[in-house]
Formats: structure tokens, C-alpha cells, sequence
């Protein structure tokens, strides 16, 4: 490696940088789809019926037991056999937003059964309904409480969104790759660069989440490192 | 003021009739049945695990019971495609451990009710919250989360809760058992006022002092069936029962002088 394989990058590092943003696009996605889908999941397993909870637990088992890139050809490759064709980047949201709203469904599962059984009793005592007394008692507390682990599903995603490399996403390692093919002796400073976009993707979603987190503390909820009772 | 201010002893407002419960192999209730009109406040005494609590939760259905029936007014609270939240609604209920809700200021815990269960405007549910606030005496704590109360003024904050709604009683389940001494006293104050005002009260309580100020009529409960009720002077002074003499005894060495 010299200094010309180090200017190659450099002059490649804009394109690196702007695939990356479809990481992000990726990543947003599918944490989103993780979301929404994971919070109905915890709560069907916590209050629903029992066939509603089985289901809810296949959902969760299937997705959470699966590898990402079996997921990722499964999402790609099954619908073309029905005559439906996804594009790379919607199966990737799909397969990997699915298989996340199994990973989150379990933080907020923890988090809505540690919230006291008084919680409920209380708001249905005044009258609220038990979607009410989901929506305004139980998910805001079990929320700010999820944000911890819930940070923890966020670096492993973000991460996992390069495994979209495998089904044609035009995402950053694939453009490394098409470095590396050329320049077999750029490999080490070229995936150095992409784990340092990680490194820095990582660390700068993490310190937004602490910041978010610090910001809904109530007083006697748990804060890391800051004493919140005064 | 709402309901349950005016004159004692009017109509009945809680009917409860045979009521039974039972927990796996234990009855824990065999048959409960009582009644309070409009202004009493009724205290229910008893050992603890007599049912004395799960009676409560089965008055608004918070525990479901397996048998019997219970009227408020002239609405059958167990009756079929009785509107529960409605009823809830119109009963307050205060609890032991308090269970305000935690994310939430006093303000909001008592203004959550009215906002989202009695869909009033926002100014409106405010000034009827503060009200109540201070009605308890902690108008200036309005802002504050529970946790940065103490246990006697997060409970006062819970019957301004309970107080907002406007019920039409309110029920109490040892609403100073989870207290240090030295707090149960401004909450005993505000049931004390709550009585002489007028609410209608079902009381689930170890303090005899209470109970024998301001109970029109004393529950003693065992083995979840009612054994004696009657006007404090005569259940403390002339117990019909032994098994209530006996109870009056030990609680007296314990919490001290009844009446």
C-alpha cells in the first residue's frame, strides 16, 4: 500500500460516503418497519388473547431464528417466484424490518412487564379503556425505559444494513468492493474506511439516543451516570 | 361540589348482594353482602387475607368475582353490557401503594381522567384538577413528578385523583398501610374532611382512631364473610361476636386506643 493507493481512495471516499447514505436510507427503514411492527408484537404477547399471543410469539420465533441473509434471499428471490418482483433496497427494508420488530418486540416485552401491575390498575380504575391505558400510562413509561436496549438494536442494525450487499443494494461495501476487485492491494485501507464510517455512524446514533435519553428522564426513572433526584 | 355532598344517610347508593370469589382451591370471599347509602362512610376492619381488598376490586370489576351482584344506583354493575369504564368512572378508587402514575406530574395525574376519560377541554380539566389539588392541600406541588413527593402527599394527590372525577364514592383500600407513621396523619385528615363534607366512603382500614371518628357503621370481616357490622360505639364497646372481641383486642395492643 502507497501513496497512490491511498489517493485512490480518497478520491473514491465521496462515493463511498454518498452510498452510504443509502445504509441510512436502509437503516431507517427498517428500524422504523422494526418499530412498528415490534410494538404491536410485544403488546399482542403481553395483553392479547391466547391465539393472538401464539401468533404473535411465531411472528417473533421465525424472524428472530432465521439467519439476515437467508431472510435477505428469502424476501428477495421468494416474491419473483409469484410473479412479484421487489426491488433490492424494499426486500432488504422488508427482511431486515422484519427480522428487527422480532429483536424489538422483546425490548419492549421487557419493558411494558417491568412497568408495575398498579400502572394498570390505576388507569383502568379511572375509567380508561385498556387501549387508553396502553396508549397514555403503560407505553409512555415502558418507552423511555426500552431506550438502553433499544440502543443496543440500533447498533446491531445499522451495521447489518451492508449484509444488503448479498441482494444487489448499491450500498457502500458494495462500492468497496468494486475498489477492491480492481486493487486487490487496497483491501486492508478500503474496509478500513468502511468500518471507520461505521465506527463513527455508530457512535454518533448512540450519543443521540443518550442525549434523547437524558432529555425524557423523569425523576425516579433510571438515568445512567447522572443522579436525577435532587 | 358533585355528587355525595348533601344531606346523610339518603338512598343507597352501593348495593352489593351474596358476593363470592374464589382463588384456585380458596373462597376467598363466601358471600358478602352489604349496603351504603348516599353520605356514610362505612369501614371495613378484619385480619389481613380476609378479602377485605379483593372485595373492593370486585365492587368495580378491577378483579372479576364469580358469583353475586352489585348495584350502583340503580345500574347493575354486574349486569350484561354494563358499561364498566363508565361505571369506574363514577367510583374512585385509592389504593395502598398509592400507584400514581409515574411519568406524569401531580397536575397531570389528576387531570388524565378528565382529559381522556371525560373528554373535557383542556382549561376546564386544569381548573377542575387544580381544585382538587388544592382541595388535598397541594396546589403547590402541581408541578411536581411523584416521585419527588413523599408517600402521604403522593396518596393525598391519588384522592384528588380520585376526587376529579366527580364519583359518586369513593373507595379506599388501606390507604395508610404503606405509610410511615409520621405521614399517615395528613391523609387521615383529608378522609376525616372528605367524610364530613359529605362523600359517600368504603374504607378498608387498620386505624381504629379513624374509623371509630368518623365511620358510620364498622365491617368486621373474616374469612371472607361479613361476621358483624354495626355503629362504632356499639361493635368497640359491646361486640356481639367473640371473634370480634378478639380481633378489637389485638389490634388495640397493636395500634393503640380505638374510639
Amino acid at each position: 500500500m502507497d501513496l497512490e493507493g491511498l489517493l485512490i481512495i480518497g478520491r473514491n471516499l465521496p462515493l463511498f460516503l454518498r452510498a452510504t447514505l443509502l445504509n441510512l436510507g436502509l437503516l431507517a427503514g427498517l428500524i422504523s418497519l422494526g418499530f412498528l411492527v415490534g410494538i404491536p408484537i410485544a403488546l399482542l404477547q403481553v395483553y392479547g388473547v391466547r391465539p393472538l399471543r401464539v401468533l404473535a410469539s411465531a411472528w417473533e420465533g421465525f424472524f428472530r431464528g432465521v439467519p439476515a441473509l437467508v431472510l435477505l434471499f428469502l424476501f428477495f428471490f421468494g416474491p419473483a417466484q409469484f410473479g412479484v418482483q421487489l426491488s433490492a433496497f424494499t426486500a432488504a427494508v422488508l427482511a431486515l424490518g422484519f427480522r428487527s420488530s422480532g429483536y424489538q418486540s422483546q425490548i419492549f416485552r421487557g419493558a411494558i412487564q417491568s412497568i408495575p401491575r398498579g400502572q394498570m390498575l390505576a388507569a383502568r380504575s379511572i375509567g380508561m379503556s385498556r387501549l387508553q391505558a396502553i396508549r397514555w400510562v403503560i407505553l409512555p413509561q415502558a418507552l423511555r425505559l426500552a431506550i438502553p436496549a433499544w440502543s443496543n438494536e440500533f447498533s446491531s442494525v445499522i451495521k447489518d444494513t451492508t449484509l444488503a450487499y448479498a441482494i444487489g443494494v448499491n450500498e457502500v461495501l458494495r462500492h468497496v468492493r468494486y475498489i477492491t476487485d480492481r486493487y486487490y492491494e487496497l483491501a486492508m485501507p478500503a474496509y478500513l474506511t468502511v468500518a471507520l464510517i461505521f465506527l463513527v455512524l455508530t457512535y454518533g446514533g448512540n450519543w443521540l439516543l443518550g442525549r434523547l435519553e437524558r432529555r425524557l428522564a423523569l425523576p425516579g426513572f433510571q438515568m445512567r451516570g447522572v443522579e436525577t433526584a435532587h | 361540589m358533585g355528587n355525595g355532598y348533601t344531606s346523610r344517610k339518603g338512598e343507597v347508593v352501593l348495593r352489593v348482594e351474596d358476593l363470592h370469589k374464589r382463588y384456585g382451591r380458596e373462597e376467598v370471599l363466601k358471600g358478602v353482602s352489604f349496603e351504603v347509602r348516599r353520605g356514610e362512610t362505612k369501614v371495613i376492619i378484619g385480619p389481613s387475607g380476609t378479602g377485605k381488598s379483593t372485595l373492593l376490586r370486585c365492587i368495580t370489576r378491577l378483579t372479576e368475582p364469580d358469583r353475586g351482584r352489585i348495584w350502583l344506583g340503580d345500574i347493575e354493575v354486574t349486569g350484561r353490557g354494563v358499561d364498566l369504564n363508565r361505571v369506574r368512572a363514577s367510583i374512585g378508587f385509592v389504593f395502598q401503594d398509592f400507584n400514581l402514575f409515574t411519568h406524569l406530574t401531580a397536575l397531570d395525574n389528576v387531570r388524565i381522567g378528565l382529559l381522556k376519560v371525560k373528554k373535557l377541554p383542556k382549561e376546564k380539566a386544569t381548573e377542575i384538577a387544580l381544585k382538587q389539588l388544592e382541595h388535598v392541600g397541594l396546589a403547590h406541588k402541581a408541578d411536581a413528578y411523584p416521585a419527588e413527593l413523599s408517600g402521604g402527599q403522593q396518596q393525598r394527590v391519588a384522592i384528588a385523583r380520585a376526587l376529579a372525577m366527580e364519583p359518586k364514592l369513593i373507595l379506599f383500600d388501606e390507604p395508610t398501610s404503606a405509610l410511615d407513621p409520621e405521614l399517615i396523619g395528613e391523609v387521615l385528615d383529608v378522609m376525616v374532611a372528605l367524610a364530613k363534607e359529605g362523600m359517600t366512603m368504603v374504607v378498608v382500614s387498620h386505624e381504629m382512631g379513624f374509623a371509630g371518628t368518623v365511620a358510620d357503621e364498622i365491617i368486621f370481616m373474616e374469612g371472607g364473610v361479613i361476621v358483624e357490622q354495626g355503629p362504632p360505639d356499639q361493635l368497640f364497646r359491646q361486640p356481639k361476636h367473640p371473634r370480634t372481641a378478639e380481633f378489637l383486642h389485638k389490634i388495640t395492643a397493636l395500634y393503640g386506643e380505638t374510639g
